[in-house]
């Protein structure tokens, strides 16, 4: 059991065992021995709600990862396909059931689509003809992932930009689906405010689903009293600026994928006395980072600059445990000793883990290139220089840093300057194909397509206004023990987060004028209770509000969230939703054109 | 437990499977009761209420967990091998014979709404324009994007081209999904058409330019992009795509030109440094690079002489200079590099000029571990003392310290920096000899 995902306000388990119930009777119906191939990135994410052991009761004898030509060799009676509903992938199954026909006995093959079937992708098998070889073809409604116990995303990677660039509503659908199946298992959420055009739809199609099914009275109390739906493109400026909290950082210079993390070994090398530190481990060292562990929980959130004491603290007060020992002289004593070691072991390990991990970090943070970086980004986002070609960009280009890392930038600049004067626009693109290459051309349209990169029209600057309303830039900020959001980017309170907190208290009402300026429309839509089920909140009573982040969330508005939840008087806790957890740099690469 | 572990181990090792960590848990599933509870309703909240009279079937028609069942539908794959490759989705499990008259009652949304569910449903019976539309504003207004595209490739089907683009046009959201649906499957050329129908030409256009990534051919790409120039691209576009035209083209040229004479062996710069990729389809900026490195003596009339590149490609002074000095300083041609910011006035008088600032040009010498002697020279040039200065300590450049300390007449700092050079040096001897002199009015 993930213990960790219910340690929250909503028990987030409950849809956990909702999902593997659905694939324990989607594997039962496949009777007999199977082995299953894997379309590799959904490994991922199954991982989180289920182990190897739950397979292999149902008679899951071998697994393989999707690749082209034959299928490796199994004596099973089932092979079930896991994949996305992606037409590559369609042309890898093909393959791989052609040359499997030709030999040996046949064997029952079965396709399970996740998150849903897809008409485009069974003509497609069709095409090739291999529909008929599949006796199941089924969709697997993997929706929402719990991830923590206040977290669930849809690891959907490609939803930004299907929503904002192509305006494809899949994602939105499956978001709103996701919505549904939450509120079956955990009640009718009342009332439900959004922000953004994408919000707009997603409330459209979550009434008109609640319609649908009429017939079946929700009877469940309801754990969540809002549900907050948010684009991504109402704020596109918080993803953008590099995430300064210890679980933020860990993903931006190492890139967590589905709560875990690879790291370069060296630093976790086992310290063994007369090693030598000869045979250093070359693979990287690999880490589950989640709320089922203590010391991770405490400092995930924490501003980098605030982890360092912790750390220090804690080793202290782990040594001065160990030294107990010396004083335990009693039989029963030592007894007592004995029986802490295994819980003093754990608390020395994780520690150690995360004082390397630290270390890592300060290497990148302390270094000239990153303190230079963050100054330009803060001097955007308080609104100094944004409308002038800026030197450091220049010098990044010319010395052709990370073409991630120039964009990010360029983009962090025309956002906090409501798009670039003409010029300047132009004097960067052209140094960026040349440099780059000009293929890139693509990836400007898209980013211009999206409003992260645009020349300003009107030219009215409606940054300083929505900045100082919603105060994102704070001067005085307390990194060490914060009394605001801001924190988490050092002085910079990400705009989302303001909305959620702002909407708690005092209402949108006082912030109508900023709220027109920001894209799309705002809105508030009721979903009435039974009387049997509406709540009676007891005094000083917290309100739950689930927030949904249409585009995706980084792990430093998370930590905002939960620094708001963790407020003594501020009345709301948060449960968070996205399509994908994402960083800066993960967010434009998926804007970024490949080849087909 | 530890043996379960080792299985486990060994079964992912022998599945050559990496990417997936389990934990090794118990289900205490049986502790879940309220859970099930839960679950249960949602099954009841997710299925179809309308399904009991066809039992417990799958998407494809057939009863859960039989192959065939007499009486039942004939599953979809069956249904579909009659019928010609090209016009599966609309006709999805078209039920024959007795069931003919099964689906013919559905009405336009109860088809939609099956069909979302994921339903056996006909769309052929839909012959009217208007019956047509009404089908897709249905699946439109689901936002289901997958039933959208079924009614889309319907559509596409069986209504002429000039029609289906007019009946999109008005309809934002569906066309926004043809769009995506030919671009995924590659239909490049009803996507232009439509692009072109709809007036979008920049869209057109760089819809057509973006082809070029899946060509590998170099001399084929280059063609394409020939197709490209006099495409309707903001004017911008339009000389950047020149641009990488005539980039290719002369990339095509070198790369033909250099191979044979790396395999001639003649030529000393290949022979020392071999090529460690080719230069085509590289960026401008690095075709310049290898340019100043292999072929920086050449006259301006040859495709591969700098001097050529950066007439063709206008490109800036200050980007020319920085390229130029980096492939010069890794080659170690520092007559080369001291060439490069030497400038003669009319008089015949020389001037060292840097269009960089001479602060830049020390950074790239040193990366490219240029000796002290040359580092020296540039770090003096610097103008702002400050910074001159920490170069120079950074660089240990001893006598540019040393000779600005003096300068600034500052005697704490040449002191302090006395301990950071070696003991009986010429540098120590030097310090000490200024410190020792009464010529100098110090500061401090």
């Amino acid at each position: 059991m993930a213990a960790h995902l219910s340690y929250g306000r909503v028990n987030l388990n409950v849809l956990r065992e909702a999902v593997r119930r659905e694939l324990r009777e989607f594997l039962d119906k496949c009777a007999g021995s199977k082995a299953i191939v894997w379309d590799e990135y959904l490994t991922g994410p199954f991982g989180l709600i289920a182990q190897y052991s739950l397979l292999k009761e149902h008679e899951v004898e071998k697994m393989f990862t999707l690749k082209g030509s034959r299928l490796p060799a199994a004596d099973v009676k089932n092979i079930i396909f896991f994949v996305r509903p992606r037409l590559e992938l369609m042309d890898i199954i093909a393959e791989n059931v052609l040359s499997e026909d030709r030999r040996g006995p046949a064997r029952d093959f079965h396709i399970l689509f996740v998150p849903r079937r897809s008409l485009l992708c069974e003509q497609r098998l069709k095409d090739l003809g291999v529909l008929g070889s599949f006796i199941h073809r089924e969709e697997y409604s993997l929706d929402l992932i719990p991830f923590d116990g206040d977290l669930l995303s849809m690891e959907s990677e490609g939803a930004f930009k299907e929503c904002y660039l192509e305006s494809d509503q899949t994602s939105l659908y499956h978001a709103a689906k996701g919505l549904m199946t939450l509120q079956a298992l955990y009640g009718t959420i009342p009332q439900i405010f959004g922000k953004g055009e994408c919000a707009r739809q997603v409330a459209n199609m979550m009434i008109r689903m609640k319609r649908e099914f009429t017939g079946s009275q929700n009877s469940i109390f309801p754990v969540f009293d809002n549900l907050l739906l948010l684009d991504r493109n109402v704020d596109l400026l918080s993803p953008l600026a590099t995430q300064l909290t210890y679980e933020g950082l860990i993903d931006e210079i190492y890139g967590i994928q589905n709560s875990y993390v690879k790291l370069p070994p060296e630093k976790f090398a086992p310290k063994k006395q007369g090693d030598g530190g000869k045979d250093l481990p070359t693979e990287a060292k690999k880490l589950q980072l989640n709320s089922a562990e203590e010391l991770y929980a405490e400092i995930r959130d924490k501003n980098f600059n605030a982890v360092g004491s912790v750390l220090s603290k804690k080793a202290k007060v782990i040594s001065a445990a160990f030294e107990e020992r010396h004083n335990a002289k009693t039989v029963g004593e030592i007894k007592q000793f004995v029986s802490q070691l295994p819980h003093m072991q754990a608390a020395r390990g994780s520690l150690a883990n995360h004082t390397s991990i630290a270390e890592l970090i300060k290497d990148v943070t302390t270094s000239e290139d990153f303190f230079d970086k963050l100054t330009v980004e803060q001097e955007f986002m308080s609104g100094i220089d944004t409308d002038k070609v800026n030197s450091y960009i220049e010098d990044c280009i010319a010395q052709k840093h990370p073409l991630i890392k120039v964009l990010r930038l360029v983009c962090l600049q025309s956002v906090c300057n409501s798009g670039l004067k003409q010029k300047v626009l132009d004097y960067y693109k052209r140094e960026i194909l040349q440099t780059y290459g000009y293929e890139h051309i693509l990836t400007l349209h898209n980013l211009e397509k999206a409003g992260l990169l645009k020349p300003q029209t009107g030219g009215r600057d409606n940054y300083p206004t929505i900045r100082k309303t919603l105060r994102l830039w704070m001067d005085d900020v307390n990194e060490q023990n914060p009394t605001d959001i801001s924190y988490v980017y050092s002085g910079y309170a990400p705009l989302s987060v303001r909305l959620a907190q702002l909407l708690s208290r005092p209402g949108w009402r006082s912030i109508e004028e900023v709220l027109r300026i920001l894209p799309g429309p705002h809105f508030e839509e009721r979903q009435p209770l039974p009387t049997g089920l509406q709540k009676k909140r007891q005094p000083g009573e917290n309100r739950v509000t689930l927030i949904f982040f249409l585009g995706g969330v980084t792990f430093a508005e998370i930590a905002a969230l939960r620094f708001l939840s963790q407020l003594e008087d501020g009345g709301t806790e948060y449960v968070i939703a996205t399509t994908k957890l994402i960083n800066g740099a993960s967010w434009l690469e998926s804007l970024m054109e490949k080849p087909f | 437990m530890n043996r379960t572990k080792g299985d486990e181990e060994e079964y992912w090792n022998s599945s050559k499977f990496k990417a997936f960590t389990f934990d090794d848990e118990d289900d205490e599933l049986s502790q879940l009761k309220e859970s099930k509870r839960a679950v249960n309703s949602l099954r009841d909240f997710v299925d179809d209420d309308d399904e009991d009279d066809l039992e417990r079937v799958s998407w494809t028609g057939e009863p859960v967990g039989r192959r065939t069942r007499p009486g039942s539908f004939q599953s979809l794959s069956d249904a579909l091998s009659d019928t010609p490759a090209k016009s599966y989705a609309p006709e999805l499990g078209r039920p024959k014979g007795e069931y003919r008259d099964y689906s013919n009652d559905w009405s336009p949304s109860d088809t939609v709404r099956r069909l979302r569910k994921g339903k056996v449903c006909s769309l052929e019976r839909f012959r009217s324009l208007q019956d047509k539309i009404q089908l897709l504003e249905e699946a439109v207004s689901m936002h289901d994007g997958n039933v959208i595209t079924a009614v889309l490739i319907f559509l596409k089907r069986t209504l002429s081209k000039e029609i289906l683009f007019r009946e999109l046009e008005v309809r934002q959201v569906a066309l926004r999904h043809l769009i995506h649906f030919l671009k995924e499957i590659g239909d490049q050329k009803l996507l232009l058409d439509l692009f072109r129908f709809l007036d979008r030409t920049e869209e057109l256009a760089l819809s057509h330019y973006r082809e070029h990534l899946n060509i590998q051919d170099p001399e084929k790409r280059k063609e394409f992009l020939k197709t490209c120039i006099g495409l309707p691209f903001s004017a911008e576009d339009s000389a950047h795509i020149q641009d990488h035209y005539t980039l290719l083209e002369r990339q095509i040229i070198i790369e033909a030109n250099d191979r044979h004479l790396e395999l001639a062996g003649q030529t000393e710069v290949f022979r020392k440094h071999p090529r460690k990729a080719s230069i085509l389809n590289m960026p401008l900026v690095t075709t310049l690079f290898y340019s100043c490195f292999y072929h920086y003596t050449e006259a301006e009339g040859t495709f591969s002489s700098p001097v050529n590149l950066k007439k063709t490609f206008k490109i800036p002074d200050k980007q020319y200079v920085l390229t130029a000095l980096a492939a010069r300083a890794k080659l170690r041609a520092w007559h080369d590099v001291d060439a490069l910011f030497t400038t003669k006035n009319w008089l015949g008088y020389t001037k060292k000029r840097a269009p960089i600032g001479f602060h830049r040009v020390v950074e790239i010498l040193h990366k490219n571990s240029a000796p002290v002697q040359v580092l020296q020279e540039y770090v003096n040039l610097v103008e702002d003392v400050d910074t001159k200065l920490n170069l120079a300590t950074k660089f240990k450049c001893h006598d540019v310290v040393i000779d600005t300390c003096r300068d600034l007449k500052d005697r704490q700092q040449l002191l302090a920096y006395r301990s950071k050079v070696d003991k009986g040096s010429a540098e120590e001897e030097k310090i000490d000899a200024l410190l020792n002199s009464s010529q100098i009015r110090w500061k401090n």
